[in-house]
């Protein structure tokens, strides 16, 4: 069956939520990509995100992975310019007009409004992504490692992935 | 697009003005960005655009950013629409998110591939939990540096909360959790008299 319209519909409408970053679009990811289309299982949505962490660029890019199984090359390239188009669209529109707002005292509002709110979207967005990703001792553990270093050190975060990957590397392989 | 500049006689002065700076340095100057941000794309757009070039001062640079997080969108593709428009009108713009996003995009393809193939070995599987789990650490280290530098009143824990809550436990769309809990919070922090609009950050 042809993916490619429902790729584009579901990633246009993805584009809209990435309100404070990609993660806020995850919870609805999940129910979209996995159980409506059945594109991909969870545990390979959350693996492909993660690999995605450790690439250079954007940090969605591991949405090219998901257009690809569902389409191919066709669907990988429809899946970014959904995925990216509404929100480019909507930068660009504002990129002047903004400044000319900077006198307008609801910009204010709007600005310490959606603060709390596209924190919120990320923290839920790692809520549903932990369920799937922290499963035991040894997961949780890399998890808190990862939290406390960062907020300690100012380290590459791309490193404590490739960490994460050797860490669960000598926890979880066969012996 | 009428001038008639060659890039190739300017490429050796870094360019004073915005206009001087042609189309394929655009394209060239975000691909490399695209090639080689490892751990988030900011810090490697300001030490290319501002320090490197001078396209752009530091404080415009703010600016965008502020802006580039406000909107939807991630920051990284934001920053390039906003970046290309403000040195080359829109066709700026198209080149610099190709640019930024063909490496990364290109990467992936191939590790889509090669997940295919190999995702379910033993091997495999082991290193994805332990990347999985870090990339969950990486997400909440954000979520305290954004709440430590963005959040402006302590009230703002409970739009916070609210906003899980309801995406979480209510299993409200990201939209319905987005549209209402975010009104409430802009209604919250209605312009007050004697605040200045400066004070945003």
């Amino acid at each position: 069956m042809n993916q490619l319209p429902a790729l584009l519909r579901v990633f246009s409408y993805l584009s809209i939520l990435t309100v404070g970053g990609g993660m806020a679009a995850f919870p609805e990811m999940k129910v979209l990509t996995v159980e409506v289309h059945k594109w991909l299982t969870f545990p390979q949505l959350i693996h492909i995100y993660s690999v995605g962490q450790m690439a250079p660029g954007p940090n969605m890019m591991m949405i090219v992975v998901i257009g690809q199984w569902a389409g191919g090359v066709m669907g990988a390239v429809l899946t970014l310019i959904a995925f990216f188009g509404p929100t480019a669209l909507l930068a660009f529109a504002v990129a002047k007009g903004w400044r000319k707002l900077e006198k307008w005292p609801w910009r204010t509002s709007i600005q310490q409004g959606l603060a709390p709110v596209s924190i919120g979207l990320l923290l839920a967005g790692c809520f549903t992504m932990a369920k799937g990703a922290v499963t035991g001792l040894e997961t949780g553990a890399i998890a808190v490692g990862v939290l406390l270093i960062l907020l300690q050190y100012k380290i590459n975060p791309a490193l404590l992935v490739v960490a994460g990957a050797v860490v669960g590397l000598l926890s979880f392989a066969p012996k | 697009m009428s001038e008639a500049a060659k890039p190739a006689l300017q490429a050796v002065v870094a360019a004073p003005e915005a206009a001087t700076v042609s189309i394929g340095q655009i394209f060239l100057e975000f691909l490399m960005i695209g090639a080689t941000s490892f751990g988030g794309v900011v810090p490697y757009l300001r030490g290319s655009l501002v320090t490197k070039r001078g396209w752009i001062n530091d404080k415009e640079f703010v600016e965008m950013l502020s802006i580039s997080q406000s909107l939807p969108g991630l920051n990284a593709t934001n920053m390039a629409i906003l970046v290309g428009e403000k040195l080359r009108g829109w066709l700026g713009s198209v080149v610099a998110i190709l640019g930024i996003c063909l490496p990364g995009g290109v990467l992936m393809y191939v590790v889509g591939i090669f997940y295919h193939l190999h995702g379910d070995h033993a091997w495999t599987t082991a290193a994805l939990k332990g990347v999985a789990a870090a990339a969950v650490g990486l997400i909440l280290a954000t979520v305290v540096g954004l709440s430590k530098k963005a959040l402006s009143r302590n009230f703002d824990f409970v739009f916070m909360a609210a906003t899980v809550l309801a995406v979480n436990r209510l299993h409200w769309s990201v939209l319905r959790a987005l549209v209402i809990v975010g009104v409430l919070a802009i209604l919250f922090h209605y312009p007050r008299k004697g605040e200045k609009a400066s004070e945003a950050q």
